[in-house]
């Protein structure tokens, strides 16, 4: 559960409240500068808040460690390119996605791995799951915003946060790419914010 | 000087900058940090060793204190750069601007110390001993979590932000490690060479640059690890280029040319990517398909 109190900040955000319980899905919606993204990034932790404190599951996140906070929240950027690294192969973005928030150790990732990447893409429809050694630059933007919401989403998390994910994509892919994080979301039983202009 | 143990002393010259370019490569290129302290932590590395050996003390501690020297080079332009908030090549250049007098104190003072009647433990065979080791373990550590969290931080800091990579801390660990292999290359140059002088950092960055270039082309490797590997060809192919234009009789370069010669060969290398990249442009437009263009009519 992901409770908000009293979040200011500077003269953005005046005190506030929500809370989001977990399988909800909700929509943050308003004009340019309404502080959509501020609001992220103090619940990302990026930002501190004036006053006010971010709790995810009766924890507050300022007390938490940049490793304990990251495996807590997953977070979907809005420029694609931005959200994957070009230069890496499939696989290698979704391997550092996989160990958001644990312990980085000296080791090559094992080869069991492979058949768990695949499985998730496979969700996609996409055909990614055959391409897993293809650079992520080789991707369309639909592709890669789609990529990088698996990559979100395959470790554990409890609140999920989609910065205007479809901005970038045209009609027919941001519906695909909703839809997916719809399901996705539903199926975890998580906390899902959404920063939309689509309704 | 027989023409054999020229091609000798090339590749040892080659492998001994190899460690210098693999340096440069892992700021330049994978933490994307324009690090101009390894002008600095050369001669720092250089001096260190020469001034220990100078000393009595064993060839091999003292290439070993060498490398530390080099790495607090580097620890100190991170803490310039993270906390300090001073750019990256702002404080590089600063550091590099300060070692110059630490190392001539370091030196006690004297611009240069020789190390002719001293023992000394360089030949090709400890070289090549020392440089296969590390090359391995670089390559293996760029193929791991660990590798591949320093490289996204150079790719892209939002995400890796994002992934909870801790940027500052992968930043000290890129800069450390790149110095202190730039310093064991000064140790070993110097042991070389049999000498050790003030002012012989002068170009080394842009022998680490022109060995990266170098090797990046020649040896298209995908995988990022294997890029170490083309750094150390690189740096080799670099000494074996200019050595080959020192003895042209017909271009008539003389060794005052040298700059002039390491220039050309930079320039001739980066305008080769700049005609494949033209290349592909020109390939992909031929591909093109499915692209429609619809005049808007107005009513």
């Amino acid at each position: 559960m992901l409770k908000l109190e009293n979040i200011c900040y500077k003269n953005i955000l005046r005190n506030i409240n929500l809370e989001v319980k977990n399988g909800e899905f909700v929509y943050v919606t308003g004009d340019n500068g309404a502080g959509k993204t501020t609001l992220f990034n103090i619940i990302s932790g990026i930002l501190k808040p004036t006053s006010g404190c971010v709790l995810i599951d009766g924890r507050d996140i300022s007390k938490m460690c940049l490793r304990e906070r990251t495996g807590l929240i997953a977070n979907v950027l809005q420029d694609p390119r931005q959200g994957t690294i070009a230069e890496m192969t499939i696989f290698e973005n979704i391997n550092i996605a996989y160990r958001r928030g644990s312990r980085r150790y000296c080791s090559v990732a094992p080869s069991k791995l492979w058949n768990y990447f695949k499985e998730k893409l496979s969700i996609l429809n996409m055909g990614l799951e055959n391409r897993l050694n293809e650079y992520a630059g080789n991707l369309s933007g639909g592709q890669r915003q789609a990529l990088s919401l698996i990559m979100a989403t395959i470790s554990d998390y409890e609140v999920l946060l989609l910065d205007e994910i479809t901005a970038a994509l045209d009609q027919k892919t941001s519906k695909l790419v909703m839809n997916i994080a719809h399901n996705i979301a539903k199926q975890d039983n998580k906390v899902c914010l959404a920063i939309t202009h689509m309704r | 000087m027989s023409g054999w143990q020229e091609v000798i002393m090339t590749t040892d010259v080659g492998l001994i900058y190899g460690l210098v370019a693999v340096g440069v490569y892992l700021t330049f290129r994978t933490i994307n940090f324009a690090d101009m302290t390894c002008d600095g932590s050369f001669v720092f590395g250089s001096s260190v060793c020469a001034t220990l050996i100078h000393g009595g003390v064993s060839p091999y501690i003292a290439m070993l204190v060498a490398t530390l020297a080099g790495g607090i080079a580097g620890l100190f332009t991170g803490i310039l750069n993270i906390y300090c908030k001073i750019s990256d090549l702002l404080s590089g250049i600063i550091v590099a601007f300060m070692l110059y007098s630490i190392n001539l104190k370091v030196m006690g003072g004297l611009p240069n110390i020789t190390l002719n009647d001293m023992e000394l433990s360089m030949n090709s065979y400890i070289i090549l001993a020392t440089i296969l080791p590390l090359a391995t373990f670089l390559v293996y550590l760029l193929f791991t979590d660990f590798g591949l969290a320093l490289r996204s931080i150079g790719y892209n800091k939002r995400f890796s932000e994002v992934m909870g990579i801790n940027i500052n801390m992968m930043t000290f660990f890129g800069l450390i490690l790149s110095n202190a292999l730039i310093g064991l290359g000064g140790a070993m140059f110097t042991q070389y060479q049999g000498f050790c002088d003030v002012s012989q950092g002068k170009g080394t960055l842009i022998a680490g640059l022109a060995a990266v270039i170098i090797g990046e082309k020649v040896f298209r490797f995908k995988k990022a690890g294997f890029f170490i590997l083309a750094c150390i060809a690189g740096s080799i192919l670099y000494r074996f280029f200019i050595m080959l234009a020192l003895h042209s009789d017909f271009m008539q370069i003389e060794t005052q040319d040298i700059n002039l010669v390491a220039g050309a060969i930079i320039i001739a290398m980066m305008l080769i990517r700049k005609e494949r990249k033209i290349k592909n442009i020109i390939d992909n437009l031929s591909l093109q398909k499915n692209l429609r263009f619809t005049v808007r009519e107005e009513k």
